[in-house]
């Protein structure tokens, strides 16, 4: 397949879409599926097959649409007409609205089940990355292709040097949605100028933090636009094999995934001489074995070589010296998911998103007490305030909001005093969180923070890989403490010796595990040291979580 | 350049070195657990972390490059605040119970606790390992000291290659385990300790130091090794006269501080009751002598004593035992001269030892009829390097293949045969170099290889001079090289014409084009990484190119350094010598000699055969190689012992002494430290020579098969009761020091050696002291054997030390030359030698369908009479077994483990099979340590290779039979 035949294919899927009267777009993402989407799937093409409309109407599975805790969702498409999405559907429901919307019975649309398109869910998201998500069918190339998929890699390589597309990654100002942040254009230009007869590139698919599930969404909903990334990356730095890691809790993603490798290279879209260029590109998917610290780029690498999954120190960086000790490009899934976009439309129309430093959109996990949980994709620099409020409906229970947890056990947590800081790497920075890979978990006023630091200390504890001491012993020696403070029997003295073992261990730790473990205990000392001396000192759990029903033993009493 | 800041010290840094080499380097300490110098650094301590001049963090000294202008602070308050809280952490889950822990003393936690003052942990203690593991008879691992920092794992994975352990579990539960928490018999565990040597707590520890002491109650004695040929250093740490363990030490020059299972837990055989302890003369010569003398019992818990020795020998005391032997010989040379009378010397013996045993045969006894079991093992090599090289020995040195870049390995099973030496190998290869290994079984290197050609047993040959046609026809010969330093390359050329890499597939079964790519690869040293694709892009009319002409100066080959490393793979088989050509013609076209990390390498396989070889323990030549048929250098030598002249033929070599033994020429001998009844082919007829002889002397440290057969038993010193020297496989002369006394009267054979030559003279009425054999130490007898032997002439005891000296050693001034041939061959110029292919001299055929193969297994060495005593190897491999191919199993319904006997026309063997796909269909291995099972009933004593007589071990036809349906 070359251009040409790249474009005829699409025009030809979207004269065939067009054909359709009516497209019923059903979500059959993880969330979707679990709250009843295959029933409401099976209802719908039912109904189809039972009126005979099958020329007129089609069912199509998708991926995520975002309000997920709305779910099973479904939108609706009519040439000339906006789209109408339906959310909480039922079998019921879905009868009703495709008899409705196929217009051949005189039935009513359900339309109490109507989210409008002007709610503020969907009208403060600014759709990149998503841009597909839940439009079109994530098993089938030609919905991809049709929405001008893969245009981006043969644009790439027919017009544009090696070199070119890692300056114009750089000047996107695109940074790696991993959570750490480093500009991605000037990584691949590090790896694109270093010498080796082999090259690879990663993608980083094992998204682990409790809570956040943007990669999966991707991954699940619009798997080419990743393997176009990868594609794009692998031209741009000189690598020929690309491996996509993929968290082993991600059946669906997987097999997604490969799925869309085996159609791409059906067509010549990867493989040998993609799109008749001279450009080679594999890629494999590889699946983890339940590790939390295999997200972290050295252990990942390590458990693609077949090792165990444990990080070794850095320098040398994988851009140096990474998969059998060649220079390898590693990022996360949602990089490589704006690459395409960026290509397609310039550096420049990315950088106008975002704020000064932070560039383009980001997605996030939205969780916790708010009206509306799901998948959302925000532009850079968007008020917390917004996204708590707006997008997310505000707290349920006319309850008042407390604190947002973001970047998952790395980070930390944001209280009610900061709600309009814009969420950005530097911001989120500069108030003891970090931006991570994009879970946001709301707290009410019932949320008790030393509880909250309690259980992500156990999280790093449980994931830790063993092999340097502070992370393996020093989680242990912290979450006893936490434990002490919420079962009442902690003294002043664990709260000193707590919070210097925090310290000690992000200072010495050898991998970002380590690292950024004691960041929960450390942001929620700073923003409600009043609830740890409440505990400590009170013997009281302001939030009423903690039954603190041991007593400090030894000389230490309560005055 | 090069440099940076220390503490305020500018130091000097190698490139590519680490912060903490580097300071270390330079005397300035870095607390540190989980590194080791050998290894790979893990970074999981954390305690060598140090402060970077414009960095934020303290980073980790053992990961961190050294930079142009660093400046690093190692000490200070922050980095002592750091380091005490992480021993704080470490003590919360290790238990500070030293006063009962063997490590005491030896810890280098304790060591660090004691340094920042951590008495007790300041956290909550808590154990989260506490599995005792007591699975095997060599180590105890403990888990509740273990302190995860991967030493263990990294060595068993980058030394040793076995990957037998690593991390098993996650956070606090993680724990170092093998494959599925098995034990550790059900892993690749080869059991070498180089785990227990590098583990900085009590965690692992011998089994034989658990309970036994503390690191400051023991002695430390260091010696050489006294099985292979590796000649590695151990220390043995010795409580009374009982050794407690044994371990490496980092000075040693052959193996650093790295040892095999044989090495570190097989000395124990050295107090086993077994041990001969006084002489022992045969009951009917005895009677015959009128000796009188109280009954010979041996200790209840001797495993002899079921088959009742005692009914054949009675005990004397030294005098009349020497006198004996004296009488013996002295009665057997003046009756049929001194050519009836022959003398096996030993390989496990010192230097001194052979030297002095040979001058006894030539100087006392006046036969040249001396050999040694060199004959069976690297007399083709001897040969066949003699005549390419003017040297027969290994030409470069062990530590040098870790720098190669391309190992190939033939004939050789390195990782059970010279287990230290395949670190070397594992080394390189983690390092990107290529391994080639053409063996027709799988040995357990090829787990690494890069490139595996199985040929079919006896074939390889086809291999080697197919290998040489596609460098020559490829123009991967370094031309200049062989312009300037070669001869014979015109007739060489010639005939290799037609050993296509097709007529070698058709005959070995390897592909050609596997054969054209190890060309290149060995040719072109290549690295795993520079090999490219595997299918060859070769011109198709290449096959057509007229070899001569395509000898292009091309030079602009880059050409990395590869090395050949073989064994007896090459050497037992009746065109040995050839074989042997074959790789030095290799070798010489594309001068991958005489520098470093390349070469030919023949692995020797005992402890001191290379220096019983040098010593002129071999019927043609006197020490240091000279010939016997040489008149001048034959009188010099005589001059030197006072004598005017020696005998000038050449003597009987070990297979042609059996023949002659049985056919009544030769009537009496004189075995020191040989067990022929299980080492020698064809065994049966060994025997009948033996029994044939009229007089027969054995002088062992256990009653060996062959000792059961001798008139006069002498018991000797083992290698770890005596001093002196041997010399090691890459010719190294190493220093022996006694560790523990030699059992009850048993007397090192140097002494008993020269006891007999001294009466000897007086009984043929010699005049006493005109042949000296009366010396105070071995030091005088190498002097002595210095002045007669020009490679040895420098090599005296005072100057050993703890590094020894490589020969060629001219002079008592010279250094010692660890690479030969750098700037010319010892003949000269190295000389191609144009080799036919021919096969093995015993093919299958109907009745004997199947190739029979000999060789070693880990656990043992040799006809096992040392090994088979030892507590732990004989737990670890306890019978003997033959390997067969499933396939060939299934053919006569054989059961795995079950019953086998193999037949040959020689005799017949009952054993286990072991279903095994290291041999191909068609081939069964069986090693020769079993008495119970002796590969040698089997083996053939025709077809001799016609230059070296090395008879062939390597391929017999045989027939496996399946016994329970015999009936």
């Amino acid at each position: 397949m070359n251009r040409a035949d790249l474009e005829a294919m699409a025009q030809r899927e979207q004269q065939r879409q067009q054909a359709f009267g009516c497209r019923i777009l059903c979500c059959a993402s993880t969330p979707c599926l679990s709250s009843g989407g295959q029933a409401v799937y099976d209802a719908i093409n039912a109904v189809i097959s039972e009126g005979g409309w099958e020329a007129e109407v089609q069912a199509v599975a998708t991926g995520c649409m975002g309000p997920c805790s709305h779910g099973p969702m479904v939108t609706v498409q009519r040439p000339g007409e906006e789209d109408v999405v339906y959310e909480r559907v039922t079998s019921d429901v879905a009868r009703a609205l495709v008899a409705a919307h196929a217009g051949k019975a005189a039935a009513v649309a359900p339309v109490e089940h109507v989210m409008p398109a002007s709610a503020p869910f969907f009208a403060k998201q600014q759709k990149v990355v998503l841009a597909n998500s839940g439009l079109i069918d994530p098993e089938k190339l030609e919905d991809y292709v049709a929405r001008g998929g893969y245009r981006a890699l043969a644009y790439a390589l027919r017009e544009m040097t090696p070199e070119e597309v890692c300056k114009e990654i750089i000047a996107s100002g695109l940074r790696g949605r991993g959570g750490a942040g480093f500009p991605t254009g000037l990584k691949w230009d590090m790896v694109r100028k270093e010498h080796s007869d082999k090259k690879y590139v990663v993608a980083n698919g094992d998204e682990g933090d409790p809570g956040a599930y943007m990669d999966r969404s991707l991954m699940e909903s619009d798997p080419h636009r990743i393997l176009e990334g990868m594609a794009i990356a692998g031209y741009a730095v000189g690598a020929d094999q690309g491996f996509l890691y993929v968290r082993g809790e991600y059946p669906v993603a997987a097999k997604r995934l490969e799925r869309a490798i085996r159609a791409a290279e059906r067509r010549g879209l990867l493989g040998s001489r993609v799109l008749e260029s001279g450009f080679n590109f594999r890629i494999d998917v590889r699946i983890g074995a339940g590790a939390f610290v295999c997200g972290e780029e050295t252990a990942l690498m390590a458990s693609i070589m077949g090792h165990r999954g444990q990080p070794v120190p850095r320098p040398p960086y994988p851009a140096q010296s990474g998969l059998w000790g060649k220079p390898t490009l590693i990022n996360n899934v949602e990089t490589y998911g704006s690459i395409a976009p960026i290509v397609e439309n310039g550096a420049a129309w990315f950088a106008e998103i975002g704020t000064a430093k932070s560039k383009g959109t980001k997605i996030f996990a939205l969780a916790g007490k708010v009206a509306t949980t799901g998948l959302i994709e925000v532009p850079m620099g968007i008020s917390l305030r917004e996204i708590v409020y707006d997008i997310g409906g505000g707290i349920p229970d006319g309850l008042a909001f407390k604190a947002a947890q973001t970047g998952g056990p790395s980070g930390g947590c944001i209280p009610a005093a900061h709600l309009d800081t814009p969420v950005d790497y530097e911001s989120l920075k500069a108030l003891g969180s970090i931006m991570g890979s994009g879970g946001m978990i709301i707290m009410d006023e019932h949320s008790c923070m030393v509880d909250v630091a309690k259980f992500f200390m156990e999280f790093c504890m449980d994931e830790s890989c063993g092999k340097c001491v502070p992370c393996r012993v020093g989680t242990v020696q912290m979450h006893r403490i936490l434990e002490r403070i919420t079962d009442g029997s902690a003294t002043p003295q664990d709260l000193a010796t707590l919070q210097e073992l925090c310290m000690m261990v992000k200072e010495t730790s050898l991998c970002g595990l380590g690292q950024s473990a004691p960041n929960p205990v450390l942001s929620t000392i700073r923003y409600f040291a009043e609830e740890y001396t409440a505990h400590i000192a009170d013997h009281h759990c302001p939030a009423g979580v903690c039954t603190l029903e041991k007593q400090p033993v030894g000389e230490w009493v309560t005055a | 350049m090069n440099t940076l800041t220390i503490d305020g010290r500018a130091v000097h840094f190698k490139p590519g070195a680490t912060v903490l080499e580097t300071a270390l380097a330079h005397g300035i300490d870095i607390p540190r657990l989980c590194y080791h110098p050998a290894l790979s650094p893990s970074g999981g301590c954390r305690l060598c972390l140090v402060e970077i001049e414009g960095r934020p963090n303290p980073a980790p000294s053992c990961g961190l490059a050294c930079a142009e202008g660093m400046v690093i602070q190692t000490q200070s308050e922050q980095l002592t605040t750091i380091r005490r809280d992480l021993i704080d952490l470490f003590v919360s889950e290790h238990p500070l119970n030293c006063a009962t822990c063997d490590k005491n003393g030896a810890c280098e936690l304790q060591h660090y606790a004691y340094e920042y003052g951590i008495g007790q942990t300041s956290y909550d203690f808590e154990v989260s390992r506490t599995l005792f593991q007591d699975d095997n008879p060599f180590f105890v691992r403990d888990h509740q000291y273990c302190i995860l920092c991967g030493r263990c794992t990294r060595v068993c994975d980058e030394v040793v290659g076995r990957n037998a352990i690593d991390y098993a579990g996650r956070g606090f539960d993680s724990h170092i385990a093998t494959p599925f928490d098995g034990i550790m018999l059900d892993s690749s565990c080869v059991f070498c300790g180089s785990c227990v040597q590098v583990c900085p707590t009590a965690a692992l520890v011998p089994k034989t130091q658990h309970g036994r002491g503390r690191e400051w109650e023991f002695q430390r004695k260091r010696t050489i090794c006294g099985y292979c040929g590796v000649g590695c250093g151990i220390e043995y740490m010795v409580k009374g006269h009982e050794i407690v363990y044994a371990r490496g030490y980092p000075e040693a020059p052959a193996n650093g501080e790295f040892l095999c299972v044989k090495g570190r837990s097989g000395w124990d055989f050295v107090s086993s009751p077994d041990r001969l302890t006084q002489p022992l003369v045969r009951r009917d010569l005895a009677y015959k002598l009128g000796i009188t003398a109280e009954p010979w019992t041996l200790p209840a818990t001797s495993p002899l004593k079921a088959r009742k020795p005692e009914e054949y020998f009675v005990p004397v005391s030294w005098e009349q035992a020497l006198q004996i032997v004296a009488d013996e010989l002295a009665k057997v040379v003046s009756a049929h001269g001194g050519d009836a009378v022959a003398g096996l010397s030993s390989a496990r013996c010192t230097n001194e030892e052979n030297y002095l045993f040979q001058k006894l045969f030539r100087a006392g006894i006046g036969t040249n009829n001396v050999d040694h079991c060199a004959r069976l093992c690297h007399a083709s090599t001897v040969t066949g390097l003699g005549m390419a090289f003017g040297s027969g020995a290994m030409t470069n040195s062990i530590q040098g293949i870790r720098d190669a870049h391309c190992v190939l390995i033939t004939g050789s099973n390195t990782a059970e045969s010279h287990p230290v030496i395949s670190y070397e190998v594992v080394r390189a290869v983690k390092k990107g170099a290529s391994l080639v290994i053409i063996d027709p079984r799988r040995v357990p290197l090829v787990d690494h290889a890069t490139l595996w050609l199985q040929p079919m047993p006896g074939t390889d040959i086809y291999v080697f001079l197919a290998m040489a046609h596609v460098i020559q026809r490829e123009g991967w010969g370094d031309a200049a090289f062989i312009a300037a330093r070669t001869e014979g390359f015109a007739d060489y050329v010639a005939s290799l014409e037609v050993y296509t890499p097709e007529v070698a597939a058709l005959h070995s079964g390897v592909p050609a084009e596997k054969i054209e790519l190890a060309a290149r690869v060995y040719a072109l040293g290549q690295k795993a990484n520079e090999i490219g694709d595997w299918r060859l892009e070769i011109d198709p009319s290449a096959q057509s190119r007229n070899l001569t002409i395509s000898q292009s100066h091309n030079h602009s080959i880059s050409r990395g350094p590869a090395c050949i490393l073989y064994a007896m793979g090459i050497t037992q088989r009746t065109n040995g010598t050839d074989l042997v050509l074959s790789l030095a013609n290799l070798a010489l076209l594309t001068g991958q000699i005489g520098k470093h990390a390349t070469g030919i390498n023949p692995l020797r396989g005992q402890s001191n055969v290379q220096g019983a070889c040098d010593l002129g323990a071999l019927p043609n030549v006197l020490p240091g190689y000279q010939p016997v048929t040489d008149a001048a250098k034959r009188q010099a030598v005589a001059a030197g012992w006072g004598l005017d002249d020696l005998p000038p033929h050449n003597g009987l070599t070990v297979v042609e002494m059996m023949h002659a033994a049985v056919e009544k020429h030769l009537r009496a001998m004189y075995i020191m430290g040989e067990n022929p009844m299980l080492s020698d082919p064809n065994i049966t007829h060994v025997e009948e020579g033996l029994r044939a002889l009229d007089f027969l002397v054995v002088q062992d440290i256990f009653l060996s098969e062959s000792a059961q057969l001798a008139h006069v038993v002498l018991p000797a010193a083992a290698s770890l009761e005596k001093d002196g020297t041997f010399t090691n496989t890459e010719r190294r002369v190493q220093h022996l020091h006694p560790i523990v006394p030699p059992p009850g009267e048993a007397l090192p054979d140097w002494q008993i050696t020269g006891a007999i030559g001294e009466r000897l003279d007086a009984a043929l009425g010699r005049p006493a002291g005109q042949v000296r054999w009366r010396f105070r130490s071995t030091a005088e007898i190498a002097t002595e054997a210095a002045a007669v032997t020009p490679i040895y002439a420098g090599i005296l005891h005072h100057r050993l030390g703890d590094g020894g000296l490589v020969w060629p050693c001219p002079s008592p001034e010279h250094p010692g030359t660890p690479i030969l041939h750098t700037e010319r061959f010892s003949r000269g110029l190295g000389k191609f030698h144009a080799v036919q292919a021919n096969l093995p001299a015993e093919q299958p055929d109907p009745e004997f369908p199947l190739i029979l193969s000999t060789g070693r297994v880990l656990y043992h060495y040799h006809t096992g009479t040392m090994s088979r005593r030892s507590v732990g190897l004989d737990w670890r491999e306890p019978r003997g077994y033959v390997e067969v191919n499933p396939a060939d199993a299934a053919a006569i319904n054989l059961r795995d483990g079950g019953p086998v006997v193999i037949h040959s026309r020689r005799g017949q063997v009952r054993t286990q099979a072991r279903f095994s796909d290291r041999v191909q269909p068609g081939v069964v291995f069986l090693s020769f340590h079993w008495k119970e099972a002796p590969a040698n009933l089997l083996t053939h004593d025709f077809g001799l290779d016609p230059l070296a007589k090395i008879p062939e071990y390597k391929v017999s036809a045989v027939r496996l039979e399946n016994p329970s349906r015999r009936e």
